[in-house]
């Protein structure tokens, strides 16, 4: 065990995996010299080589389109888009192709790249360095979309994605990338897909969030505590697969449900949250699912604290469904 | 600035040379195009009869796809667009397997997931195709990279028109196959028409060869109708690519004879005096002309020659065609490497949709 952030716990993560198997390999832009704009593969091409580390030029689609050449080779390519924000020009491989290639071979070439992006707001980054558009991936058949909020689920949940049979799209929350720091073990202690966490039980109201929504949301629970409101966190992990079990199992325990993402509210994941919800819980409902989200602008830069769910929103927005019903 | 002048190679290495297809290996080119052109010219006419439901021709490709596939070894690796039967057929892809993808049944090894012409062949090394414009053309460098990783010596070829040279992926895709010296061919079937774009409209690049100059690797132009050409050309380029040197770009200049597709209606944009013109430079029919110039073949075994592809085709068609069809829950596999509970229980759902006739 050692006290890591959740930053270092991927660089962790990244370095036990090449280690284990020489098919990983890196590439993305900055991340070989330079060990990443947020340090994330820092010393790993020092220790594995400009070969198996490898920067490349400024082409989001380059580094995707070759990432999937080399998974279809057989190697077991993981690479770094810089933001999220930027992972547009390489949208077209992801949808079109890295998506579809098992499904559209007929299971001839399966094609397994991680994709690894920071995402998220509250760092003062304005529209390209800030927004949430998990949803987009989520939408798409053929990926897998996954994200930590600890530093233990970031090395386990890096190392399931490594070992994975299928395309996985790993969202790293920076906001939270070194304010949040943990035991992390060592070794090969993977995290299962489609297995929610929960955070902190309770009885009144459950509350969904994931990666850098989790701590607002655990202080809000704690907030709600005081007041002898008993909320139960759950952090999803894994937005696909999506562990439905655990969501209906809390839904139904608590009778409330509230959605908490960063992402624009209208046809965010939390809109396919409570879909399931309406849908499988109904008679389990009190009270109407509540989504605290990022508005339905794009993400601003000086006020982005306006647009950020926070502990009070999140606070209240469990209070008024609990009292509700 | 510099002039640049890509290389040409057409007439470089005259039939005959000691680096030309052999009189044997020629003449079995010209047998894969005859097969080619018979599978189109009926293919067409099945999807006009509704017994396919889509094809994208290549009549006028055939010359430059056999060449290539001819000058390449069985471990490299194709990334093809979807007009590449010849391709395939060189490869070793049987008529059969090509017509259960065409018409989407039980033994159609992409399991009817895609429309006609997006083959994926794993046992010829020829990857799956898709739609999307030059998309494969990144995926082939990479695939290089890691045979180079790997110290394996093979290359990947990646196929391509001349649309393409607009699209994001070639950019990306050249300017990365420069910088890691990656074992790439990019063999672009340059066929005039992108469906309605002519090629002036496409770039005003003299050549699309060219366009490897800013990549710093070379760009070679090629008579596309001339299989012996094409041939040199990407045996060229192969031998370069697997020696280490890196990447060549090579333009194939040929005319594209039919519509872009059955949906498309090229009277729109372009006149038949201009088809019938390009048709003058029919690689099969320069082939042939060819061959029996240089006592190869006779009238009379060339005669042999499209009843026997004509014969293959039908025997091919007849077990397609009696092929069972799909079995309908399988549109759930191959998403992931196995279904997730909720792909499970979709699965159920259209289960009982199919038994209570929901499907239809």
């Amino acid at each position: 065990m050692s006290e890591l952030t959740l930053v270092q716990a991927v660089n962790r993560g990244l370095a036990e995996a090449m280690r284990a198997d020489p098919d990983v390999l890196l590439l993305g832009e900055d991340i070989g010299v330079n060990g990443g704009v947020f340090r994330a593969t820092e010393g790993l091409q020092k220790e594995f080589g400009a070969e198996r580390v490898i920067d490349t030029p400024l082409s989001e689609t380059g580094i995707v389109g070759t990432a999937i050449g080399m998974a279809l080779y057989g190697l077991k390519p993981v690479a770094e888009i810089q933001f999220l924000d930027f992972i547009y020009p390489a949208f077209d491989q992801i949808v079109s192709e890295l998506a579809k290639f098992r499904y559209r071979s007929g299971g001839q070439y399966p094609c397994h790249v991680v994709i690894r992006a920071p995402y998220g707001g509250g760092i003062k980054g304005g529209l390209y360095h800030s927004q949430s558009t998990e949803a987009f991936f989520c939408h798409t058949p053929g990926l897998k979309v996954v994200i930590p909020s600890t530093p233990s689920d970031a090395k386990g949940l890096l190392l399931t994605a490594i070992h994975d049979e299928d395309p996985v799209i790993f969202l790293e929350p920076k906001r939270i990338y070194r304010s949040v720091t943990g035991e992390v073990p060592e070794g090969d202690t993977r995290v299962p897909f489609g297995s929610a966490r929960i955070v902190r039980e309770g009885t009144d109201v459950s509350l969904f969030a994931y990666g850098a929504m989790i701590p607002p949301t655990t202080e809000a629970a704690e907030a709600l505590a005081a007041e002898g409101i008993s909320a139960e966190v759950i952090d999803l992990r894994s937005l696909v697969p999506l562990d439905e079990r655990a969501v209906l199992a809390s839904v139904e325990k608590t009778g409330r449900a509230v959605v908490v993402h960063e992402a624009a509210r209208f046809c965010g994941f939390g809109a396919e949250l409570s879909a399931i919800l309406a849908e499988q819980a109904f008679y389990s409902l009190k009270s109407p699912i509540v989504r605290v989200t990022g508005y339905d602008t794009p993400f601003p830069y000086a006020l982005e604290n306006v647009y950020l769910p926070n502990t009070e929103k999140i606070a209240t927005a469990a209070r008024n469904s609990v009292r509700a019903g | 600035m510099a002039e640049i002048a890509p290389r040409t190679l057409e007439g470089s290495s005259p039939v005959g040379s000691s680096d030309s297809l052999p009189p044997n290996r020629l003449l079995q080119a010209y047998r894969w195009m005859v097969l080619a052109r018979v599978l189109d010219e009926r293919c067409l006419s099945l999807q006009r009869q509704g017994r396919i439901g889509f094809y994208a021709p290549l009549s006028g490709q055939e010359g430059a796809q056999v060449g290539a596939a001819l000058a390449l070894a069985a471990e490299d690796w194709i990334f093809p667009a979807y007009r590449e039967i010849a391709v395939a057929l060189v490869r070793g892809v049987t008529l059969r397997s090509i017509m259960d993808q065409l018409i989407g049944n039980s033994t159609d090894l992409a399991r009817g997931t895609q429309m006609p012409n997006h083959f994926a062949f794993r046992g010829q090394n020829y990857v799956s195709a898709s739609s999307p414009i030059g998309t494969q053309i990144t995926q082939a460098v990479g695939a290089a990279m890691a045979a180079q990783f790997r110290k394996e010596p093979l290359v990947t070829i990646a196929f391509f028109g001349d649309g393409a040279t607009s699209s994001n992926d070639f950019h990306a895709g050249l300017n990365f196959a420069g910088v890691f010296r990656a074992p790439t061919i990019f063999f672009c079937q340059n066929n005039e028409w992108a469906i309605s774009l002519p090629r002036e409209r496409q770039t005003v690049s003299k050549t699309l060869a060219q366009k490897a100059d800013a990549y710093g690797f070379p760009g070679v132009v090629v008579d596309g109708n001339d299989v012996n050409a094409v041939y040199l050309a990407v045996r060229a380029a192969r031998d370069r690519a697997v020696s280490g040197a890196g990447p060549t770009l090579v333009e194939a200049q040929v005319y594209r004879f039919g519509p872009h597709s059955t949906s498309d209606d090229p009277r729109r944009y372009r006149t038949d005096a201009q088809v019938a013109s390009a048709r003058e430079r029919d690689p099969v029919t320069l082939l042939k002309t060819s061959l029996i110039a240089q006592k190869l073949l006779e009238e009379s075994a060339d005669q042999a020659i499209w009843e026997d592809a004509r014969r293959a085709f039908a025997a091919a068609l007849e077990e397609a065609e009696k092929t069972t069809p799909l079995d309908p829950l399988s549109i759930f596999d191959n998403v992931f490497a196995s279904r997730t509970p909720r792909l499970e229980a979709e699965r159920t759902e259209a289960e009982a949709s199919l038994r209570s006739g929901g499907a239809n």
